[in-house]
C-alpha cells in the first residue's frame, strides 16, 4: 500500500497533529469533497505507519471540529458542509492572528498598537 | 465467549539471585501493538519468557488468549509467534531448510509471504546460518516467526542491530500486523523512536518493576516542559507531578508529567511569564520516569 500521508519524525509537534493537518490540507485543496468517505482509522495506521491510536486520536479530534462525520459501522465522511475548504483556511488565519495576539500581549502591546503595526506591514506589502 | 485479551499477566514475580521480577502488571488487547521500554537488565526479556511459557513465574497469573500459561502452552504457543536476538538456528543449516521445517510444524506457514519477506529482508535463502551477518540472523529469526502468521507476536529486540532500512522493512511488517484486528503485536526495544511511531500502548519497566503502562496518545499528552521567566525572589509553587524543576537566573524549566492548563495557571498567577509549553519525545519521557522513579522509589 502507497503512504496515504508522509509524516516527519523531526516536525516537533505530535503526530495526531500532523495527521489532522494532511487531512485538512486534502479537503482545503478539493481532493477530498464534502461526503468523501474517508480510510478506515486502520487502513490509514497501516498505510500511514503509525499506531492506530494516533489515527484514532485525530478522527477524534477533527469530528470534534465537525469537519468529520463518523456514522457507526459505515465509516467517517467530510462533513457536509457548503465552502468546508474556504473555512478551514479561515480557521487557518484566525489561528495565526490568535498567536499573534498572545506574542503582543507577552510584549506588553495593546491593541491599538497591535492594530497600528499591521497597518504598517498592509502597507510595505501593497507597495510592494 | 467475549473479548479475550491476547495478553494478560497480573501480580507477575520472579526471583532470581540478582534480579527481580516484581508484581508485573500488564494488559495486551487484540488489535494492538505494545512497545515495552527498559533500560538493559530491566527484565523485559524475563517477562516475554515467562509469557512464552520458557521460565515459569514463582507467583501471579499469566494467560494469552485465554490460554493459561503455563498449564495451557501448548495451546497457547500455536498462536504466539516469538522471536529473540539469541534465538538459536542451526548453524549447518540454511535459512531455506528453517522455512521448510517450520512450514511441516505449523499449518498457519503462509509461502508466498515468506518468499516476499526474503526479497523484502534481503537475505539469502541459499546460505548457511554462520555464513550470515548478524542483521541477517535477526531478519531471518523475524521471517521465520512473521510468515506463521501466529495471532500474537513476541519479539525480543526485532530492531536492535539492524541498519536504517531493515530497521523500517521490520517496523512496516510489524504495523502491517495489526491491520487484521484479532492479532497482536508485544515488542522491547530500547530504540523509542520505533516504539513511539507504531505503538497504542506504552510500557516503561526498570529494575523489574512496570513505572508506568498506558496508551501512547494519553502518555505523550500528559507530559510538558515549560519554560518560563520568573519574577524577582520567586518561590516555585506546588504543582502535581513535576519530575525536574530547574531556576537558572530568571529562566526557570519545569517538566511534568500530569500537564493541564491549571498548571500554568497556577505559574502565572506566581508571576511567571510563560514562554513555552513544549511536548516531549517519548525518550526524554522515558528518561524523566526512569530518573524520578530511582530517586522517588515508589512504582
Amino acid at each position: 500500500m502507497e503512504p496515504e500521508f508522509v509524516l516527519s519524525q523531526s516536525d516537533g509537534r505530535p503526530m495526531y497533529l500532523q495527521i489532522i493537518d494532511q487531512i485538512r490540507l486534502r479537503i482545503t485543496v478539493g481532493d477530498w469533497q464534502p461526503g468523501f468517505k474517508l480510510p478506515s482509522i486502520r487502513e490509514l495506521a497501516v498505510s500511514t505507519r503509525v499506531s492506530v491510536i494516533t489515527v484514532k486520536r485525530a478522527y477524534q479530534e477533527l469530528e470534534n471540529e465537525g469537519v468529520i462525520v463518523t456514522q457507526q459501522g459505515k465509516g467517517s465522511f467530510v462533513a457536509q458542509i457548503d465552502d468546508l475548504g474556504l473555512r478551514l483556511r479561515e480557521d487557518e488565519l484566525e489561528q495565526f492572528l490568535s498567536q499573534a495576539i498572545d506574542i503582543a500581549r507577552s510584549l506588553g502591546l495593546g491593541s491599538e498598537e497591535l492594530k497600528t503595526r499591521l497597518d504598517e506591514l498592509l502597507r510595505k506589502e501593497n507597495s510592494k | 465467549m467475549t473479548t479475550t485479551s491476547a495478553i494478560r499477566l497480573s501480580g507477575v514475580n520472579k526471583h532470581y539471585t540478582h534480579f527481580q521480577l516484581n508484581d508485573v502488571d500488564l494488559r495486551l488487547e487484540k488489535g494492538h501493538i505494545m512497545g515495552f521500554i527498559g533500560p538493559n537488565g530491566a527484565g523485559k526479556s524475563t517477562t516475554m519468557r515467562i509469557i512464552m511459557g520458557l521460565i515459569g513465574a514463582d507467583s501471579g497469573h499469566v494467560e494469552v488468549l485465554g490460554h493459561r500459561v503455563p498449564d495451557e502452552q501448548v495451546a497457547a504457543k500455536w498462536n504466539i509467534g516469538f522471536a529473540s536476538e539469541d534465538m538459536r538456528l542451526y548453524k549447518a543449516a540454511t535459512v531455506g531448510w528453517h522455512m521448510n521445517f517450520m512450514k511441516s510444524i505449523y499449518p498457519s506457514w503462509d509461502d508466498d509471504y515468506a518468499l516476499a519477506l526474503l526479497s523484502r529482508f534481503d537475505i539469502p535463502a541459499d546460505l548457511r546460518v554462520k555464513g550470515l551477518s548478524h542483521g541477517q540472523r535477526v531478519k531471518a529469526g523475524l521471517l521465520l516467526a512473521l510468515a506463521r502468521r501466529p495471532q500474537i507476536l513476541l519479539l525480543d529486540e526485532p530492531t536492535t542491530g539492524l541498519d536504517p532500512v531493515a530497521r523500517t522493512e521490520v517496523l512496516n511488517e510489524l504495523i502491517d500486523v495489526v491491520a487484521d484486528e484479532d492479532r497482536a503485536v508485544l515488542f522491547s526495544s530500547h530504540n523509542t523512536r520505533d516504539v513511539e511511531q507504531i505503538s497504542d500502548q506504552i510500557t516503561f519497566l526498570d529494575r523489574g518493576r512496570i513505572i508506568d503502562s498506558r496508551d501512547k496518545e494519553t502518555f505523550l499528552d500528559s507530559w510538558r516542559r515549560i519554560r518560563f521567566e520568573a519574577p524577582a525572589n520567586f518561590d516555585m509553587p506546588e504543582l502535581a507531578n513535576v519530575t525536574s524543576s530547574q531556576l537558572n537566573g530568571r529562566l526557570a524549566t519545569v517538566t511534568t508529567g500530569s500537564f493541564g492548563p491549571e498548571i500554568t495557571e497556577t505559574l502565572t498567577n506566581h508571576g511567571a511569564v510563560i514562554q513555552s509549553v513544549d511536548n516531549m519525545t517519548l525518550e526524554e519521557i522515558f528518561v524523566s520516569e526512569v530518573m524520578s522513579s530511582r530517586d522517588g522509589g515508589a512504582a
